[in-house]
C-alpha cells in the first residue's frame, strides 16, 4: 500500500463572490522514499491540495470531500487526514506529516531562537527534556548543513540568510522522523545557487531517511531535477500525472505541451517573445463545464464540453494516465509544434 | 547598552528643562498671577506687596526668577505660594495613594484587555467581537470622572457596598485598602481596558495570518501552545509603549479626575488644588514629576521592546 493515499479529495471554499471550487477531485498515491512532484501555476490548487493534507485549510468557510489515508506504522495507526479531528491531527502535524514553505523569510517566528523554534517541535510530540530537545535540534541544525549548529541554534531567524533559514524549516520538518514531507514551493523564494543546494538536501535526505516527498511547485526545472514521478494540475484537477521521463518526453495532454513549450530553451534560438500558454485560466468561481482547459485549448472538439476521466492512454506506460477526450495517435501527432513539444501559437481549433 | 542609557539620559535632561521653562513662563503669562497678591495675603497694603515681592524675589527679571525657583525644585525646599509647606512633602504625602491607584488600574486593565482582545480577535466578525468592541468603545467615550461619580452614587452613596471616597493604606489594613480602592481602580480602568482591547484585537487578527503561526500549527502544537507562544508573545509588542506611557502618566499624577472624585488625596489631587489657586510652585514640580515618569517609562519601554523583539537593538 502506498505511503499516502489521496482520493476525489475536493475543497471548496465559500467566499463573498461564490463558492470557489480550489480542488475538484483530486487523487494521487505517494510512494515511501518517493519524491512526488506537483507541477501547476498559482491557482491550481497545488497549495490547497498541500494545506489539506495538514488540516490547515479548516476553515468555517471550507467544505470537503474525498479521502487522504496516511499508512500505518509500527507506532500510529492508519489514519484519514480529511476526517480526523483537530486533536487527532495535532498528533499527525510535525509528526508524521511535515511541511516546509514556501517564504523561509516569515515562516519562522521572529521572537525565538531558531534552535528553541525546532526545540518545541520535538517536545510536542515526545517527552523529552528541555534540554535534550534542545540538543537534538543542534543536531538536525548540523544536519542539514549548517555550520556552528549549537551556537547558531542559539540565533535569532533575522540572523540566518533566506537559504539558512530554509534549512532551519528543513530541520524542523525532519525534527520528529516525519512519514512524509510535503514541501510547499520550497525553493521558489530563494536564489538559483541556494536552490540547488536545497534540493540537494531533500535528494539526500530521501535517501537517507526513506521519507515520501511531495514537492509542490511551479518550476518545471526544480521538478527535472528531483522528482520521481509527476503530477500536473490544472484548475483544480489532476490533468496529467505519470513518471518523469514519459511526462517530458511522452507527455499526454495539451495543458502540459503548453507547460513545456513555455520553458525557454537554451540549445535554440531565442524566440521575439517567450512561448505562452494563450488566455487565462479560469475562474475557480464558475470553472467552465467538462474540461478545465478547453477555454484555452487550441485543440478542442465537441466532447470537451464532457468532464473527462483520468485514465490511462498507453497500455505500454500504465502509470502514465490524463484526462484529455483526444486519442493516443492524435495527441502523439498534435503535440509537435516546429519541431518540438508545444502548443501552436493561433489556435486552430474553434475558439471565440 | 552604556551609550544607550547616557544618550537617554541626556534626551531626558534636555526635555525636563523644556518643559520646566514652558510650565513656568505660561503661569508667568497669566493675568492676575501675581504671587505675591495672595501671598501678603487679604488686606495687604501696596507696601505689604512690594515687599513681599523683594522677599521673594519677583521683582527681579523673569530668568533670575526661573533659576531661582529651579534651584528650590532641586534642592527641595521649595514651598507652596498658598499653604506654608515645603511642596515636596505634600507630594511624599500623596504619592502612596497615587502609586496604589495606578498600580492597581493597571493590573486590572491589562489583565481584563488582554482577555477581552484575545476573546474578540478569536471570534473576529462574530457576536462576541461586536459585543467587546461596543463595549470597548463605550468604555473609551465614557469620562471617567462620570464612571466614578456613577459607581459611587450606586454602589456608595445609595447602597453603601463601598465607603464614600477617602484612602486608606495597605499598610494600615489590606481589606479597607482594597474595599477603599476598588472603585477608583475600576473607573481608571474603563478607559484604558477600551484602548487596550482594540490594539490587541487588532494585532492578534494580524498575527493570526502571519506565516509562522502557519508553521506553528504545522509543527503539531496544541491551540493554547501557539495562542501564547507566538501569537500572543508578538502580539503584546505593541501594547508595551501605550502601557509605558499610560502608566508613567497616571504614577506621575495624570489620574486627577479619578482622584478628585474619589476624594483620594493622590498627587494629581494636589496639583489640581494647586491649579485653581494658580499656586506655580507644586504645579512646576507636579508637572516635572509627570515628565520625570514619562521620560523614565519611555526609556524603559525601549529596553522591554528590545528584550521582546530581538531585531531591535539598542543603539544610541
Amino acid at each position: 500500500m502506498a505511503l499516502l493515499t489521496v482520493e476525489h479529495l475536493r475543497v471548496s471554499f465559500r467566499t463573498e463572490g461564490g463558492t470557489v471550487h480550489a480542488v475538484d477531485d483530486v487523487s494521487f498515491a505517494l510512494q515511501p522514499g518517493e519524491v512526488l512532484g506537483i507541477v501547476g501555476e498559482s491557482g491550481s490548487g497545488k497549495s490547497v491540495t498541500a494545506m489539506t493534507l495538514l488540516g490547515l485549510t479548516r476553515s468555517p468557510n471550507a467544505t470537503f470531500s474525498g479521502r487522504a489515508v496516511l499508512e500505518a506504522t509500527a507506532a500510529d495507526p492508519e489514519v484519514d487526514l480529511l476526517a480526523a479531528d483537530e486533536r487527532g491531527l495535532q498528533h499527525v502535524r510535525g509528526k508524521r506529516v511535515a511541511m516546509v514553505f514556501q517564504d523561509p523569510m516569515t515562516a519562522l517566528n521572529p521572537v525565538h531562537r531558531v534552535g528553541d523554534q525546532i526545540a518545541e517541535q520535538v517536545r510536542a510530540h515526545s517527552r523529552v527534556s528541555r534540554s535534550a530537545a534542545r540538543d537534538r535540534a543542534a543536531d538536525l541544525l548540523r544536519r542539514v548543513g549548517i555550520p556552528r549548529a549549537a551556537e547558531r541554534a542559539r540565533a535569532y531567524p533575522h540572523e540566518f540568510s533566506g537559504g539558512m533559514r530554509q534549512r532551519v524549516m528543513i530541520a524542523m520538518a525532519l525534527s520528529c522522523d516525519p512519514q512524509v514531507l510535503v514541501a510547499d514551493e520550497p525553493t521558489t523564494a530563494l536564489d538559483v545557487t541556494i536552490q540547488a543546494q536545497i534540493l540537494a538536501e531533500i535528494e539526500d535526505l530521501r535517501a537517507e531517511t526513506g521519507v515520501g516527498v511531495l514537492l509542490i511547485t511551479h518550476d518545471l526545472g526544480v521538478i527535472a531535477e528531483v522528482a520521481d514521478r509527476v503530477v500536473v494540475m490544472y484548475a483544480g484537477r489532476v490533468v496529467e500525472q505519470g513518471g518523469l521521463r514519459p511526462i517530458f518526453t511522452d507527455p499526454l495532454h495539451p495543458y502540459t505541451w503548453g507547460l513545456l513549450g513555455s520553458v525557454p530553451r537554451i540549445d535554440r534560438d531565442r524566440p521575439e517573445r517567450l512561448p505562452t500558454i494563450g488566455g487565462t485560466p479560469p475562474s475557480l468561481l464558475a470553472p467552465p463545464a467538462g474540461c478545465h482547459f478547453k477555454t484555452r485549448c487550441p485543440h478542442r472538439f465537441g466532447r470537451c464540453d464532457e468532464v473527462p476521466e483520468l485514465r490511462g492512454a498507453d497500455p505500454a506506460d500504465p502509470g502514465h494516465s490524463d484526462r484529455c477526450w483526444l486519442d493516443l495517435a492524435a495527441k502523439r501527432e498534435k503535440r509537435v509544434v516546429d519541431g518540438a513539444i508545444g502548443l501552436p501559437l493561433r489556435p486552430t481549433g474553434a475558439v471565440r | 547598552m552604556l551609550r544607550f542609557a547616557i544618550r537617554r539620559f541626556a534626551a531626558a535632561v534636555g526635555v525636563l528643562v523644556a518643559i520646566s521653562i514652558l510650565t513656568f513662563l505660561i503661569f508667568e503669562a497669566i493675568p492676575n498671577g501675581n504671587p505675591a497678591l495672595r501671598l501678603a495675603g487679604r488686606t495687604a497694603s501696596p507696601a505689604d506687596i512690594a515687599a513681599v515681592e523683594r522677599t521673594y524675589g519677583f521683582d527681579k527679571p523673569i530668568w533670575v526668577q526661573y533659576a531661582r525657583t529651579m534651584k528650590e525644585v532641586f534642592t527641595g525646599s521649595i514651598q507652596s505660594y498658598t499653604q506654608h509647606v515645603t511642596v515636596m512633602s505634600q507630594i511624599k504625602r500623596g504619592l502612596p495613594a497615587t502609586v496604589s491607584l495606578a498600580v492597581g488600574a493597571a493590573v486590572i486593565w491589562l489583565l481584563v484587555s488582554v482577555v477581552l482582545g484575545l476573546v474578540a480577535a478569536l471570534r473576529a466578525g462574530r457576536a462576541l467581537d461586536t459585543t467587546i468592541t461596543v463595549v470597548g468603545f463605550t468604555g473609551i467615550s465614557a469620562p471617567s470622572f462620570v464612571v466614578g461619580a456613577v459607581l459611587l452614587y450606586l454602589l456608595a452613596f445609595k447602597t453603601h457596598l463601598f465607603p464614600n471616597g477617602g484612602y486608606v493604606g495597605p499598610s494600615t489594613s489590606i481589606p479597607s485598602w482594597l474595599h477603599h480602592m476598588l472603585l477608583p481602580w475600576i473607573s481608571l480602568a474603563v478607559l484604558y481596558i477600551g484602548i487596550y482591547s482594540q490594539v490587541l484585537r487588532s494585532t492578534v487578527v494580524d498575527t493570526l495570518s502571519e506565516d509562522f503561526v502557519r508553521t506553528a500549527r504545522a509543527k503539531g502544537l496544541s491551540r493554547r501552545r501557539i495562542l501564547t507562544g507566538h501569537v500572543l508573545r508578538t502580539s503584546l509588542i505593541p501594547l508595551v509603549s501605550l502601557f509605558g506611557l499610560d502608566f508613567a502618566g497616571v504614577v506621575g499624577g495624570g489620574a486627577i479626575l479619578v482622584e478628585d472624585v474619589f476624594n483620594l488625596n493622590g498627587v494629581g489631587q494636589y496639583i489640581a488644588q494647586s491649579i485653581s489657586s494658580l499656586d506655580v510652585p507644586p504645579i512646576l514640580v507636579g508637572v516635572l514629576f509627570g515628565a520625570i515618569f514619562v521620560v523614565l517609562f519611555s526609556a524603559l519601554v525601549d529596553v522591554v521592546y528590545a528584550a521582546l523583539d530581538p531585531r531591535i537593538r539598542l543603539q544610541a
